[in-house]
């Protein structure tokens, strides 16, 4: 076993080799413009990217005439959001949201917000799940799109994609999926759930960093979009500039090999994830599961070890790539919205750990992972007045604290 | 985010872990900080002569604040309460380098000192009364 281990998968992955094979010759040898329309360079780059986003639209349920590629999910996200609310505008203005999706929703709705939009940002449950109900009566006659995500980046929590998209088909607005973290990991299929546009990236499912698409669907119904860049005109005017070929080659073979795996995959990283959660649970008290219990994508565990502040925690297991919800480990100094979203407290948020496990992680990581934790967590605990308290019996909650 | 190398000694090697017995007497304990902020510091004096003879801490929180509250501790030790009282957040972000998003750190080891001082010294009044 080698050090550091990486077990943070959910903020990128690292490229299957298969991958990069792939890629390879399309930097030196085929290295055409797609768009160029004049010679054999620019004809055999075109005829690779076709079959690139055929490949890539099939794992969606979708056709390869309605991808967009873009440089990634956050601009795809973008280019969903921005494209939609500027065509639509002589429609209406509302656009709803969850309040735990990824920044790049949120961060767009509230720059369309700032230009006379309404957005509704849905509240969740404690597992992070949107209300559907609710999620319908917020829809009024003046909504054009809807946007929530497959599964959550910290939480994990898979939302009911397929009952969400019943929903806005049948009032008739457009629904927008960010399956930034679902793809791959979990079965999509635009037509059955009722997406229309939907986000993705390559170096979520170990993939190169800088290529991503969006799905339009063409038609029932054919969703316009504005376009955020302009230029050349590819990607049917929704996207100018220059395809990266060899981005896009290994996005359709990052994607081919997810295909072949994923059913023996999930099995196996559903094994690692539940392996990893017991062993914590097993020696350590105080251990809360951040997100569903079962919803929830099969690479990630986000728990809260009570008592115990995050990057406290990362320091002493610095040999082992996690991230924290703490507000330490940022600039921001406030804790991981997510979690807020999802009612845990400052405290909890403070104190929690995503361990995002993939392709590459092996039993031995996780067996070295947890234990490791156990002990990092006890010396801290040791050391922390908080557990002290605890275990002497006061109620943290009627301490008088001095906030800062 | 890269630490110091006497954060890191400070994180590894904490002086002065732990508590004083309830029993025990001429304590001053000073509990700053709140766990919805992400530190909480517990700094205790045993005071002898207006002497400060030995220091114990618990923290929760980053790395820097518990290197903070461990370097404090240290420094208590064996300083009177008048001199402890000179002792400045300043120095102690010299001491162990802390970037400007850790001051708060520091600050929060000053007011640790300041408050285990003033529980000590409203202690000891309460007694002699």
């Amino acid at each position: 076993m080698k050090l550091p281990i990486y077990l943070d998968y959910q903020a990128t992955t690292p490229m299957d080799q298969r991958v990069l094979e792939a890629m390879l010759p399309y930097f030196t040898e085929t290295f055409g413009n797609a768009a160029s329309r004049n010679h054999i360079f620019g004809w055999k780059a075109e005829e690779v990217v076709g079959e690139a986003r055929e490949q890539i639209a099939s794992i969606i349920g979708a056709s390869g005439k309605e991808i967009v590629f873009t440089s990634g999910a956050t601009e795809s996200d973008n280019l969903a959001i921005q494209g939609v609310a500027e065509f639509y505008k002589s429609k209406g203005n509302h656009i709803i949201t969850a309040s735990t999706e990824h920044k790049a929703v949120l961060d767009t709705c509230h720059y369309l917000e700032q230009k006379g939009y309404q957005i509704t940002f849905l509240d969740v449950d404690k597992y992070g799940c949107v209300d559907l109900q609710q999620l319908e009566d917020a829809i009024t006659d003046k909504t054009i799109l809807v946007s929530i995500m497959a599964a959550n980046n910290e939480i994990g929590t898979i939302h009911p994609i397929k009952e969400i998209g019943a929903i806005t088909r049948a009032k008739g607005v457009l629904f927008h999926c960010d399956a930034t973290q679902g793809i791959g990991k979990m079965p999509i299929d635009v037509d059955e759930m009722n997406i229309d546009l939907l986000s993705m990236t390559a170096h979520k499912i170990y993939g190169p960093k800088g290529i991503g698409a969006l799905y339009a669907r063409r038609k029932k119904p054919r969703v316009r979009l504005s376009p955020i860049i302009h230029g050349g005109g590819h990607e049917r005017g929704m996207r100018s500039g220059t395809l990266n070929v060899s981005g896009i080659v290994g996005f359709a073979k990052a994607v081919e090999i997810c295909q072949a795996e994923m059913v023996s995959e999930e099995e196996r990283l559903i094994y690692l994830r539940d392996r990893l959660h017991k062993s914590l649970t097993d020696k350590l008290d105080y251990v809360f599961l951040n997100g569903h219990p079962t919803k929830r994508l099969p690479g990630n565990l986000n728990v809260s070890f009570a008592y115990v502040e995050g990057e406290s925690l990362i320091m002493g297991i610095n040999e082992i790539a996690v991230s924290s919800g703490s507000a330490c480990t940022s600039a921001s100094l406030e804790p991981s919205y997510v979690l807020r979203a999802l009612g845990v407290g400052d405290d909890l948020a403070h104190s929690s750990i995503r361990f995002g496990i993939g392709r590459f992680t092996t039993v031995e990581e996780i067996d070295y992972t947890a234990e490791k934790m156990i002990s990092t967590v006890s010396r801290l605990r040791e050391m922390s007045p908080l557990y002290e308290m605890v275990c002497e019996g006061t109620d943290l909650s009627t301490v008088s604290w001095t906030s800062h | 985010m890269a630490y110091s190398d006497k954060v890191v000694d400070h994180y590894n090697a904490p002086r002065n872990v732990g508590s004083f017995g309830k029993e025990e007497e001429n304590i001053g304990t000073g509990l700053v900080g709140a766990p919805e902020c992400g530190d909480v510091m517990k700094l205790q004096i045993k005071v002898e002569n207006e002497q400060i003879v030995d220091a114990k801490f618990k923290t929760f929180g980053c790395g820097s604040a518990i290197a903070s509250s461990s370097l404090a501790t240290e420094w208590l030790k064996g300083k009177s309460i008048d001199e402890a009282l000179t002792i400045k957040n300043t120095d102690i972000v010299e001491e162990l380098s802390l970037p400007p998003v850790k001051i708060h750190c520091s600050v929060l080891a000053e007011d640790a000192i300041r408050s285990a001082i003033k529980n000590y010294q409203d202690r000891s009044k309460g007694t002699s009364e």
